[in-house]
Formats: C-alpha cells, structure tokens, sequence
C-alpha cells in the first residue's frame, strides 16, 4: 500500500499495546450495519510508473496547439525559478501559518505579496489571497455591501463588460443574500460600459479595467459619478496591467475603495483553469471588513521583528456566524509563486511583459484590419485583447483553424447574443513573429475558402 | 477576583450601567475584559443614533475574540468614548472608569432600568458560570 | 534575520533574462490611461530572488521537514510523482476555455475522479468545482436552500449546527442567509438527541455534522438523528474534513447524509502549499442531484463533454470564473490511481491505528484524555486543564515547547468545547518510531514542566524568532511595508 510504512512487525506491536487483536476491533464503535462489507469496485492500484504511462498519454492529447485564447487566464512567460524554488517541499508542503514562529518563511513572504499587490493597486492595504478573480469580486461586493453606512440600498451595479463567468458567480454568491444586481450596458461602438440608463441610487460600482473585450473603461469619470453618489467603487482589474495602466487607487478624485481580480497572470500557469488565487485590497478605512487572512508585522518577546497572522478576531474560527467570510484554506502556495515572479520581473520587467504583450496584439491587428471578411470591433483603447467580427459563422472559422493547430480564440455569441460571429483575441509576449504571422496567414485563408463557398456566408453582418 | 462596584447596575450579558440624572454610562465589566484579554479594538455606535434593549450595538475585539456589546436600555448614543479608538486598552486598565463605551438618554426611564441586575446578582451569575 | 525584500532592492537591477525585449518603450496608449508612478516592487538579480525566497523556505515547519500531528488538517505525505505530473505540459499549458476537442485527457481524468468520489462516499452526484471545503460547505448549504424553495417550503430558514462544530459550518449558515441554532453535546462527545428533538420543527433547513466530530469520535447514533432532522423535513449535510478516518470503511450516503463536501488537501493528500490550494467537491443523493454546481463532466460514448446551466436548469450556479483548482483535482485522482481499490481501505485502518496507539502511549503515561471510555477515530483530544491547575502551564505553552523539539504543534483551543486542549490526528504516513518519539517527547515536556515551568511559558527557544506580539500586530496594524 503506497505511503504506508507499518511493517508487520509494527503493527504487531501497535495493537499489543493498545490491546485489541486486530485493526478491524478498532471500528468496534461504529455500528455494525453501517459498515462497508465491500466496496464498489474503483480502479485497482497503480505504480508511479503506470501512473506516469497513463497521464503521458493524456496530457498528450491535450497539448499541441497554439493560443489565442484570454478571457481571465493568460499564457506568459514563468521563470523556471519560480516553481522550483516555490516547489520546495518547505513551501509546497507547509500548512496555514497558525504557528507564527514555526511559519516564519511563509509569513515574511506573505508580507512581502501583501505590499507588492497593495502598491500595485495604488491602494493601503491587501489580504493573502482568496480563492480566485470571480470570487474576490463577490466576496469585494459583500465587503462594500457590510462598509458603505452612506449607502444601504444593497443595489450594486455591473457593467456588461465584466467577464460573464465573474457575474454569474458573483450571481451564485449574493443570491443567497438580499443583494441587487443592475447590470450596465456596453456601447455598441466602443465597448465601454454606458451609464445613462442608472437613474437610482446604489451601494457600489464595479468598474473592470480593461474590461472582457480588452478594452479601458473611463476610470476616472465613472468613480467620480459613483462617489458622488455616495458609492463605494470595486475596481476588478488584471494585476499585470496595472504595471503599465493606471490602478484602481489613483481613479478619480479619491481613487477607487476596493481592488480585486484574478492574480494568475502573474506567475501561475493556465494549468486547465486552476489553482489561481484573488487578490484584495482596499483603502485602509476597510481593513477591518477586509476578508480572508491578513499578515501583520510584530516583534517577538526580545524586540526581533517577526510576522504573525493579524486580525484573526473576524475570521470563521473565532467569529463563526458573524465572521466577515466562511473563508478558511485560501491560495497560498500561488501567492507564493507570484511573490517570486513578481520580485523577478521588477516593476520595469512587468512593464515590458504588459507592453510586449500589448504591442503585438497591436501588430496583428494591423493586419487583420487589412483583409476582408472580417473587421475589428470597438473602437476604443485596447490593451492585449480584441473583439473581431466575421462575415462568416465564427464556429467554423473557430474549426478551420483549429486544423491548422491554432486556437484562433473564444467565441462571444454564447455570452452577448447581440455580438454574432464575434471573437476574443488575446495576444501576449510569448507569440513570435511566426506565431503571429501563422494566425494572419491560416485566418486570410480560412476567410478565402468560406468567401468561394456560397454557404458560409452570413447575410445581414 | 474581579471587581464589581456596588454602585452600579449590570446586564446578564456582561455590561455595566451607571445613571446620572436621565444620561445612562455603559461600559462592560472587569470580568469580561478579564475573559477577552488585551483588547485591539472597539467598534462604537454611531452619535445619534439609537439602541435597541437587548440588540448588538458595539463589538469588543481582542486577539482571541470579537465580542458583541447588547445594549442594556433602548434610548439614543448622545456620546461615545472617542480616546478607546486610540487607546481601546483603556477598557482593560479601567474597566469602569476611563474606559467607559457610550452614553445613551433611555426612551423610558423606570422601568427598563429596574430590571437589571444588582451587582450581587451579577457577582451570583459570573460565580455560577464558572465551572 | 533574514531582511524584508524591499531593504534588499537596488534601483536599476534587473533579472534581465527574463525580461521580453520590445522594439520602444512607447505605447499608443492615450496617457490619460497610463500609470505614472513605479509600484514597490523590489528591483534584483535573479540569484539576490533565489537565494531571498530559499532563505525564507528554510524557516518554515512543513510536512516533508516535520511530524505535523494537526488535528482536523490531515497532514498525510504530499507525494512527489503526483506533483511533477500534474505539471505536466500539456496540463499545465492548456487553457480553461480550449475546446472540448483539446480537453480530452484532463476530463478524462477529472470525470474518473467524480466516479470514484461517488463510490466511496455512497451518493449518486459529484461536482468537483468548489475550491476548498468552506466553499464545499457553500455549495452545500445553497443547494439545501434550493432544494426547499424548489418544492415552496419557504418558512425553512434555520440550520442547525452542534456548538463543537468547525467555525466555517455558522459562517456557511450565515453567508446563505439562514439563521444558525447550536445543538449541545452530551457528555460522551456525542450530540444531544434530546435538545434535537426539540430544536427540529418546520423551520429547519438542515443540520451540519462531521462524523467522526470534531472530537474525535464517531457520532454513534448517526441513524437516529438522520431520521430525526428527516422526519422534521430538513437534510443533512456531512462536513468531509474527517474523511480520513473511515475512507472505504463507511460511506456518508449509507449513514443517511444528502449532501457532503471532501477536502481533497486533506483526505486526498494534496499539498497544503502554506495556506492553499485545496479542493471541496462535493457529493450528493438524488434528491439534490438538479441543483449541483457548475460544470460538471459529463461522458458520452467515449467522449467527455461539460454538462453547463443549460443541461442543468436548476443548478445553483456557477463557483469560479472556469472549473474550480483543476490542478488539484488533478492530484487528488492521481493519488486515488496509486491507492487503488484495496490502498483506499487501508488508510482509514492505518490512521485509525496510529491514532489509538498514540493515545493509549500518552494515557499510560498519565495525560487526560478528553473521552476516556472512547475509541480514537483517525484522532484524538486530550485536555491539560488539570496540568494548567497544578503546574500552571497551558496548551499554548506544551505545543510552543514541542515546537522546540522539531515537532509541529498540534491544533490547540479546538474544538472550542474541551478546555486547554490539543486535537492530535497522526495520519497513517507516520511510522510507528515517529509516534513513539512524539509520545515521548510529550512525557519529556511535562517532566520539564513539574521543574521548570519558564521553559515551556518562554517557549519556543530555538526557532527564528520566540513568541510574538500579537496584541501589537492587531493594535499598530504594519501589513505593509513602508520606505
């Protein structure tokens, strides 16, 4: 039996001292009818080599093409640093830091990442992570839900232009609270999210940037509406973005309250969807609505300074019902990865990733501007993500690329049904010129060969 | 042994009432900072705003715990202890002195006042509750 | 001491391999967009950040350094193998949202996963999207809410919950709007039928239990409350954090649980990573099947697929923006690959051993524990309040010392109901020598105690740093650095 180390001898020995003639006397409390005579029947064991045969194979079958795809998870470069060093059995094996003093590694680090991201934000303070961006925007919204006494309407208003994975959980979470959702329309020329239709008052604002076409919001002018009207403003932003772009923190007048979203760009791999972790920071009049686990600085008994968990009064385990979030196990490691990413890169290499990334989705779009059949969407400021509209059903342009090993990107029909034959394209720093002269060239002729064939053409677009 | 003043009313939920003409002094006792420890924290009712007999209007909080506060009376906050969001130790050095929560004026007088209990049936209670 | 990061910067220093080259600084981004100022992020070689981070590594307790006896969190063996496949390439490169076409293996995988799940808990539904079991417990509470507004029984808006229970089943209860009743235990651990009679009417929802419980022991009359919170029309839900102690053994459904969650960071030995990652899917009977989480993976002939909300209508949503910590789904169905049908029944029997032999070393070495008459299950409590009386040391101070010893401390003050106590769960990765060494060392530190109770007061001694300030940390809150 794989990790068991008892020998015979061992356990002989165990039951003598204990007493009882054999392991099975040891369920003796558990009544008799509850006991499992014998299991269904599940896959009989494996070694690490047949093991290693089988995921080969699979991760084989999963691997081979090249992505166009972001739409919240996106593909960079990780330093080979990174994950040995957060690999380490020290760090990867290593529980919540309830010991302060035997998780001192843990918790300098912790500190460290909590300083980064607040900064990052343009904001006070951070917590050391939630579970991923969709839940940090509900768990944002609860916050400003519990913080704002200038507002209790519990009306909180979305932009259409968030990610719609993120409002359906957000949808999930504040259902079961009496929370109102009002979501803001898009611009059908620019993309940005369209205020006029508000007319009543509400709790918070949540302003993405960019937003899901990729496109920059009118930050400043949309905080400063909020505020005034006694709103408070959740910025749901992508962190690495934020080292070119302007951060939540410095929108407006008095910069937004609360900043969250999905940390993976930096440093954790698309890994098919997870683990990732969210990120949350807020102005320091917040910090004690923040959620989730919190690293203070101290010092021990003999004034050397040391990290402990801090604020723990409102967590689950000493609030319980009244706790600021059932959170418990949080992202640990992955903020541990980002932390190492982050220190790498520096704010000029995070910089140079965002602007690489930027400048050559900017090089295709030149390009695919030029070819017809196909046209680019939204005519604001993008950053690294773009929305193109065909001629041509966009689930088969999707499968015609697809032959040529490329994920050309993600359709947006199933999400705006306005938007028809409509993509997202994501570009980031990891394309090489071929790559990128690959997809113009595979997509001009997926756009000739639908052009010849009379039944591919949609009318009407 | 924990010290309660005889002057003083209590609630069985741990707060101390002190009356002065129609103002009434809350604050919680020797034995409940006792029971919390060091305190880090102390969230006030808003100044004008009212309190309901029996509801949660303030929370105490320490490393170890975050404690809430029922009012003793209904009536309204006419001045809350602005130096315990500096200083909320004060609540443990001077538990009915200098580290008083809030004042309220009660909206009946009497009768809610005469309910509570006398400081040898809250010393009885605190006693009974120790095992 | 080891510095904090941003003391070790130097303006100017660049990791400049990893750094992508661009052909100008200069971007057609209007400038109203862009950021002006340079966050605080530390500017390093690569060697000054892996010398910096591995420093910081070696001052932390972890599995692979320590016994971790931590009551509650099965501290198990991390295996190595099911860590380097899971980063494997095509895993670790494929995108959330490729095509099903191009999903194949890891749903594969991700579905056999749910089968096994389902046939080692007894229920007929599995959604493995929660990512830790708080949100398991979410999932679960939300579709016992679904469940009686699907059927208009609206009056049901209390859950009940035993006063032993862990702090995320109230605050579950909370964040779903229902409002929360504590059910007393009784003096043998178990929970009090009589005060649930009472308390059950046509306002209750359900109950939350673990079982074994928080303390340790396993919940003997499990049937007759089933029938009483049944009867009362509410559900049960089954918190898995105890999983360990009767893998294989006894299945949740068969004791007449509706809906249960599993902590795969627990029972399924995926790695802690210092807080996180873990896993929380979660189990169902039919009764609950329509509402469960999305997505779910579905398999068709040969083919898997995503079942979304549209196949499922009354699913109660969605619970990440993609398919939950699918890289810990990964590990857990490996490491349930390597156990196999027959090392699936062995780990409840090794832990259950472990736990027995290490409580009966420390009752004969004359430490109290906390049910006496009572058999372990995959752990158990003992209580120094009689210790703290005579020798005047507490819990805190005997799991400070043990840190000095090279021991992880056990979990302290929890479950909330036993006075000064420890919950110690061995896990069955521990060799019989590694127990006898933790049994003796815990007979070291009260010998030491009876003359020299400064030693475990003052405790730890050897570590980075001795005990911390924590009234300061929450007081002169410092959570991040300044220049």
């Amino acid at each position: 039996m794989p990790f068991i180390p008892h020998t015979e001898v061992d356990t002989e020995a165990m039951l003598r001292e204990i007493g009882v003639a054999n392991i099975e006397n040891l369920f003796d409390e558990i009544p008799e009818n509850l006991r499992v005579k014998a299991l269904p029947p599940i896959p009989p064991s494996l070694t690490e080599m047949e093991l290693t045969r089988l995921m080969k194979s699979r991760a084989a079958a999963d691997s081979g093409l090249t992505s166009f795809i972001g739409a919240g998870a996106y593909e960079h470069h990780i330093p080979a640093a990174v994950w040995e060093v957060t690999s380490r059995g020290e760090f990867l094996t290593a529980y919540t830091p309830y010991q302060a003093e035997a998780s001192q590694g843990t918790l300098q680090l912790l500190y460290e990442y909590q300083t980064m991201m607040a900064s990052l934000m343009g904001l006070d303070v951070s917590n050391a992570s939630l579970y991923e961006g969709a839940t940090a925007l509900a768990e944002a919204i609860l916050m400003a839900v519990r913080a704002n006494r200038r507002n209790t309407s519990h009306r909180i208003v979305i932009p259409q232009s968030v990610h719609p994975y993120y409002r359906e959980v957000v949808k999930t979470i504040v259902s079961q609270l009496k929370i109102e959702i009002i979501e803001l329309p898009f611009h059908p020329d620019t993309g940005q999210c369209d205020i006029s239709s508000i007319a009543s008052d509400f709790t918070a604002l949540v302003i993405p940037q960019p937003n899901f076409f990729g496109q920059l919001e009118e930050v400043d002018a949309l905080t400063d509406w909020a505020h005034e009207k006694n709103a408070l403003v959740i910025g749901v932003v992508n962190p690495l973005a934020m080292s070119l772009i302007k951060p939540p923190g410095q929108w407006g007048k008095n910069g937004a309250d609360i900043a969250c979203g999905e940390g993976q760009p930096l440093g954790v791999p698309m890994a098919s969807g997870g683990p990732y972790y969210g990120f949350l920071c807020c102005k320091k009049d917040w910090v004690r609505q923040l959620p989730g686990r919190i690293v203070g600085r101290t010092v021990d008994k003999d004034g050397k300074q040391g990290f402990v968990l801090t604020l723990q009064a409102r967590e689950q385990h000493i609030r319980r019902a009244k706790a600021t979030s059932n959170i418990c196990t949080n992202q640990g490691l992955l903020v541990t990865a980002s932390t190492i990413y982050m220190s790498l890169l520096g704010p000029m290499g995070l910089r140079q990733v965002a602007l690489a990334s930027h400048q050559n989705l900017r090089w295709l779009k030149d390009k695919i501007e030029n070819l017809s059949g196909v046209k680019v969407l939204f005519s604001g400021t993008f950053f690294h993500e773009m929305v193109l509209q065909f001629s041509y059903s966009v689930t088969d342009i999707i499968e015609e690329m697809d032959k040529q090993q490329i994920a050309a990107g993600l359709s947006l029909e199933h999400f705006y049904p306005k938007l028809k034959n409509t993509l997202l394209v994501c570009v980031t720093e990891t394309k090489s010129l071929e790559d990128l002269e690959q997809y113009v060239d595979c997509l001009q002729k997926t756009l000739a060969k639908f052009a010849e064939s009379p039944f591919k053409k949609i009318s009407g677009e | 042994m924990n010290s309660v003043p005889t002057k003083l009313k209590y609630s069985r939920t741990h707060e101390w009432i002190r009356q002065d003409d129609d103002v009434l002094t809350i604050g919680i006792t020797d034995h409940a900072q006792t029971m919390l420890g060091d305190l880090v924290y102390v969230e006030l009712p808003e100044p004008e705003s009212n309190v309901e007999l029996g509801h949660e209007c303030a929370v105490v909080e320490s490393v170890k715990a975050a404690a809430d506060v029922y009012s003793p009376i209904s009536g309204e906050v006419i001045e809350i202890n602005e130096a315990l969001l500096e200083n909320p130790q004060l609540v443990n050095e001077d538990p009915y002195g200098k580290g008083w929560l809030f004042r309220v004026r009660p909206f009946e007088n009497e009768h809610d006042f005469n309910k509570l209990l006398t400081a040898e049936q809250y010393t009885k209670q605190v006693a009974s509750e120790a095992h | 001491m080891t510095e904090i990061i941003f003391e070790l910067s130097s303006k100017g220093r660049l990791a400049s391999a990893q750094i992508p080259p661009i052909k100008k600084m200069i971007s057609d981004i209007p400038d109203k967009f862009l950021r002006k100022d340079t966050p605080m992020i530390p500017e390093m070689s690569e060697l000054e950040v892996v010398r910096h981070f591995t420093r910081l590594s070696r001052k932390n307790f972890s599995i692979d350094t320590q016994f971790y006896p931590l009551g509650s969190c099965t501290m198990k063996y991390n295996p190595r193998g099911v860590h380097r496949l899971a980063m494997l390439d095509g895993f670790l490169q494929r995108h959330p949202l490729a095509t099903e076409a191009h999903s194949q293996g890891y749903m594969a995988s991700a579905y056999e996963l749910q089968e096994i799940l389902k046939t080692i808990t007894g229920m007929t539904g599995v959604s493995l999207t929660p990512m830790a079991g708080a949100q398991g417990e979410f999932a679960g509470v939300a579709m016992i809410h679904a469940y009686h507004r699907s059927r208009n029984d609206l009056a049901r808006n209390e859950i009940l919950v035993p006063d032993a229970a862990h702090g995320t089943n109230p605050a579950t209860a909370a964040q779903c709007g229902f409002k929360v009743r504590e059910i007393p235990t009784d003096a043998n651990g178990n929970v009090d039928l009589e005060s649930l009679k009472k308390a059950v009417g046509p306002q209750t929802a359900g109950i939350m239990l673990t079982n074994p419980s928080t303390l340790g022991v396993f919940e003997q009359q499990i049937q007759e409350i089933a029938n009483i919170v049944h009867t009362a029309g509410g559900l049960l839900y089954y918190d898995g954090a105890n999983l360990n102690a009767i893998l294989g053994k006894v299945r949740p459904g068969d004791m007449g649980f509706d809906v249960m969650h599993i902590n795969l960071h627990k029972t399924f030995a995926t790695p802690h990573g210092g807080g996180g990652p873990g896993g929380g899917p979660v189990a169902v009977n039919e009764r609950l099947r329509p509402f469960l989480p999305m997505p779910i993976v579905a398999k068709e002939g040969e083919r898997y697929r995503w079942l979304t909300i549209a196949d499922c209508p009354q699913s109660i949503g969605r619970l990440s923006a993609f398919m939950g910590n699918a890289g810990i789904i990964l590990r857990a169905y490996m490491y349930a690959r390597l156990l196999g049908q027959e090392g699936m029944q062995r780990v409840a029997e090794f832990a259950t051993l472990n736990a027995n032999y290490l409580l009966t070393r420390l009752k004969k070495a004359g430490f109290t524990p906390a049910y006496a008459t009572r058999r372990a299950s995959h752990e158990f409590i003992i209580t120094l309040k009689n210790e703290a009386k005579t020798l005047h040391i507490t819990a805190l101070d005997v799991a400070k010392r043990l840190l000095d010893y090279g021991f992880h401390a056990p979990t302290m003050y929890f479950p909330l109901l036993v006075p000064e106590c420890l919950l110690i769960e061995p896990t069955e990765t521990e060799s019989k020598k590694v127990l006898d060494a933790f049994a003796d060392t815990l007979i070291k530190i009260l010998e030491e105690a009876k003359d020299n109770p400064a030693l475990l007061q003052n405790a730890p001694h050897t570590l980075p740093v001795k005990r911390l300030d924590e009234v300061k940390a929450a007081r002169d809150i410092d959570v991040v650095w300044h220049p």
